[in-house]
């Protein structure tokens, strides 16, 4: 008997159905893999798991039992979720994190010597170096991810969910986590993990289930399936379609834009580039590298210093961000809810919201920016019934091309898209694609900052990479291939600066 | 899918119409009341003496609207009115053995008010914006300030317009044009340009913008900062404003002074259907919640049913009850 059984599973959030009918058994002793894009549904599926998301249709059982709703029944029984997000407090202590909400006692009092025993010991199980009893703000990402992990496994699950587990985890890192699941395994513990990174899927799950777009599309034997099948099934049409041609470009044309060391505090400690007209160029970079961070600085959204600025061969100062704007210099946030669009408002106070007026002077124009709204949403094939709506009520995919038809007005130079086609669909993203190489083809210069490799490859002339605040390395033609960003990502190639 | 949207669109439909209509439908009760708890009520004596009464807290009102919509909040109207109003009097006082009682004093003296506006407004949004303290606190402060500096120069007394000057600007609060005062005729004024401004330009748009989202504003390349601080400054113009009709009525600045004005400039502008957590605001919402507010003292007056003295309580329990009606039509 299967120790987690899913049928039927079905769940939307406002109008979009992220999950489409899941089907999906997890044995004694498993370790599944889930992959798939990102918006697949990866993290949904998680969570509806792990009780943090009710279902909306659809049948979960364990250990052959129904499985009532909430974290606290699902914690109660044995299925624990370690989250993508982390999910700690970054003022308490290590062992406080670990025991948070399950404080071990001693009469009215805590038991704060033996709960920083134990967490040592779980710790250093996980091979994470940690003392307990330092506050999590001052410990780095990765052992952020081991004390959840010791969180985790402190409740004493059957079944552990880990989304992306080693997403913010070096080389070695990985390793000890791994041992640890198979240590976990070992003892009949099953698991069931996200990952983005096929290699490790193949290494360490024993099932591999793909999904795209809400629905499993295989289930297979990870020794069944290949890197190269997995990601064509995630995409779910041959690869090299995805991507539009990449326009030429003009090899010698004189930049838009150089910096050299662009510092901004705590996260940008020298980063110095070149961009050039029709070109596309991608950041690649590890979480917390400073990517964002970087063109942020730049373009005069966060405090920012640089040894040296010029625009169009103009040494200046570097511009604020309403500066940024008139210059030209555009950039789309990877925070579409937080930072992009005002979800409460409709599609024409969105698409307008920076410069209004048409009129010429301060007053809008309302027939004027009728005409705009329509030949946006047909431009960028938005899919919206009342334009008057709020946008909250848009899909992912329409409201990102909303954001990026207001990104792009009235017209900049220089275009910086920051994680692109985070959480919209297959169709939306190529729509993304085709705007980024039809504006390089235009002269433009485009900035593609992202996590998925296969996209910065797929889409980009050159892609530079950074670590740790600085540009470490760049990879063009021949060279442009995973293995060799994730080298300088990792720090191993930073010798062989160019 | 497609249902869920229509339905989404519906419940919005259908929520905009009653929320736009709210305030009105309130109003219109409110007359019918009044007309049938004492016939007076609609005699024009009574009707243009509650219109000029509530023109005073309307022109505070509109700006209000702004700095609300904009996801602020100013608790210093009142006081920064008994301020204005103590150190306009004492300008034209000042003026007078120099200019004579005549209306070069007395325009002046509204030119003095306006600039003290001015500078009021811009302390408060200096505070909020660039000193980063919370507008709650910070204008719970400069209330205290404002009003404090007054009665400190009133000598915990008060501060009178000479006699002559008072007849000279007499006209300002009791005269009219057309049988329509003054002070009905700038609130009017002063009403359409703040809802032109807030609907129909580019300012309008990025003060709700930044009232819906900060963040999102300011990575549309709003210049938050500016725009944050210039709703401050309408308010404080609009309170000068106010406070330079008012001051001819009264002739004479106390203590007491625009005394939980705020309350009332508030509470209208809530009642109106300017969302308090700022992100939509509409003026005429806010000039009818004045004259919802001074329909209610009116009829409290004209009748026996309750004490004039609860007006107050009747306004705090409004605004209370306009911000859960509020929080009740939001989604989720």
């Amino acid at each position: 008997m299967a120790l987690l059984a899913v049928q039927g599973l079905r769940k939307s959030f406002e109008t979009t159905e992220v999950l489409k009918g899941i089907d999906l058994s997890v044995g004694r002793g498993e370790v599944l893999a889930l992959v798939g894009e990102n918006g697949a549904g990866k993290s949904t599926l998680m969570r509806v798991v792990g009780g943090y998301t009710p279902p909306g249709a659809g049948t979960l059982a364990f250990e052959g039992g129904p499985l009532p709703g909430g974290v606290d029944a699902a914690e109660a029984r044995g299925i624990v979720l370690v989250h993508q997000e982390f999910n700690l407090a970054p003022h308490l202590s290590a062992a406080e994190n670990v025991f948070l909400g399950r404080e071990r006692m001693r009469g009215p009092f805590i038991d704060r010597a033996g709960m920083e025993r134990d967490t040592r010991q779980a710790l250093t199980l996980l091979g994470c170096s940690a003392p307990p009893r330092a506050r999590l703000a001052d410990l780095a990402v990765s052992d952020w991810q081991m004390v959840e992990l010791a969180k985790a496994l402190n409740r004493r699950p059957k079944l552990l969910l880990m989304d992306e587990p080693t997403a913010v985890l070096s080389a070695p890192e990985c390793e000890r986590l791994f041992a640890c699941i198979e240590a976990f395994r070992a003892n009949g513990g099953s698991v069931v993990f996200t990952s983005h990174k096929l290699d490790e899927v193949k290494r360490i799950a024993d099932r591999v289930a793909v999904l795209r777009d809400g629905e499993i599309v295989r289930i297979a034997p990870a020794g069944a399936l290949t890197e190269h099948e997995m990601a064509t099934l995630m995409v779910g049409r041959p690869l090299s379609d995805l991507y539009p041609e990449k326009p030429g470009r003009l090899s010698d044309a004189a930049p838009l834009l150089e910096v050299e060391d662009l510092r901004s505090p705590g996260h940008v400690r020298g980063a110095s580039f070149a961009l050039r007209p029709g070109e596309i160029v991608g950041i690649a970079g590890l979480v917390g590298s400073g990517r964002t961070e970087c063109f942020e600085a730049l373009l005069g959204l966060r405090p920012a210093t640089a040894g040296r600025f010029r625009l169009r061969g103009a040494e200046r100062a570097l511009p604020g961000a309403r500066e940024a704007w008139t210059l030209g210099l555009a950039y789309l946030t990877e925070d579409r809810k937080g930072k992009g669009l005002l979800l409460d408002k409709g599609l024409r106070e969105n698409l307008l919201l920076t410069d209004g007026a048409l009129s010429g002077g301060p007053m809008i124009d309302d027939n004027a920016e009728r005409v705009v709204l329509e030949e946006a949403v047909a431009v960028f094939s938005i899919r919206a019934r009342d334009r008057g709506a709020p946008v909250r009520a848009l899909s992912g995919g329409n409201q990102q091309k909303l954001l990026v038809a207001k990104t792009l007005r009235p017209g900049p130079e220089l275009v910086v898209f920051d994680e692109p086609t985070r959480g919209v669909d297959i169709g939306s993203k190529q729509g993304v694609y085709r705007v980024i190489a039809g504006l390089a083809a235009q002269g433009r210069c485009c900035v593609v900052i992202s996590s998925e490799m296969a996209e910065l490859i797929g889409l980009c002339h050159r892609v530079i990479v950074m670590r740790r605040g600085r540009t470490v390395g760049e990879v063009a033609g021949e060279r442009m291939t995973e293995q060799e960003i994730v080298r300088f990502a990792m720090g191993l190639e930073e010798a062989a600066y160019v | 899918m497609s249902d869920t949207a229509l339905v989404v669109r519906e419940r919005a439909g259908l929520r905009g119409a009653l929320g736009a209509a709210g305030p009105l439908v309130a109003l219109l009760a409110l007359v019918l009341l009044g007309a049938a708890v004492n016939p007076a009520f609609l005699g024009p004596d009574n009707i243009s003496n509650v219109l000029t009464r509530s023109a005073i807290v309307g022109i505070i009102a509109v700006g209000t609207t702004f700095v609300i919509t904009a996801g602020g909040l100013d608790l210093s109207v009142g006081s920064m009115s008994a301020l204005i109003a103590g150190l306009m009097i004492l300008a034209m006082n000042t003026l007078l053995p120099f200019l004579g009682a005549g209306w070069t004093t007395v325009l002046l003296g509204m030119g003095a008010a306006l600039l003290l506006g001015l500078l009021c407004g811009g302390l408060n949004g200096l505070l909020v914006v660039k000193g980063g303290v919370d507008a709650f606190i910070a204008t719970l402060g400069t209330m205290g300030v404002f009003r404090s500096v007054l009665t400190w120069v009133a000598n915990g007394g008060s501060i009178s317009l000479d006699f002559g000057l008072r007849s000279v600007a007499r006209p300002i609060y009791y005269g009219g044009v057309f049988g329509v005062s003054f002070p009905l005729l700038a609130l009017l004024a002063v009403s359409v340009l703040g809802e032109v401004a807030l609907r129909r330009m580019r300012f309008g748009r990025h003060v709700a913008a930044i009232g819906s989202n900060r963040e999102v504003a300011r990575y549309s390349a709003v210049r938050v900062d500016r725009v944050r601080v210039l709703t401050y400054v309408i308010q404080g113009v609009c309170v000068a404003l106010a406070t330079l009709i008012y001051v001819p009525r009264l002739g004479a600045a106390t203590p007491a002074t625009g005394l939980m004005w705020e309350l009332e400039a508030i509470a209208a502008v809530v009642i109106g259907g300017t969302a308090l957590n700022g992100g939509f605001g509409r003026v005429w919402g806010s000039v009818v919640g004045v004259l919802i507010l001074g329909l209610i003292q009116n009829i409290l007056n004209l009748s026996n049913l309750v004490s004039p003295y609860l007006n107050g309580a009747f306004q705090g329990a409004i605004i209370i009850i306009a911000v859960v009606l509020q929080q009740r039509r939001k989604p989720r």
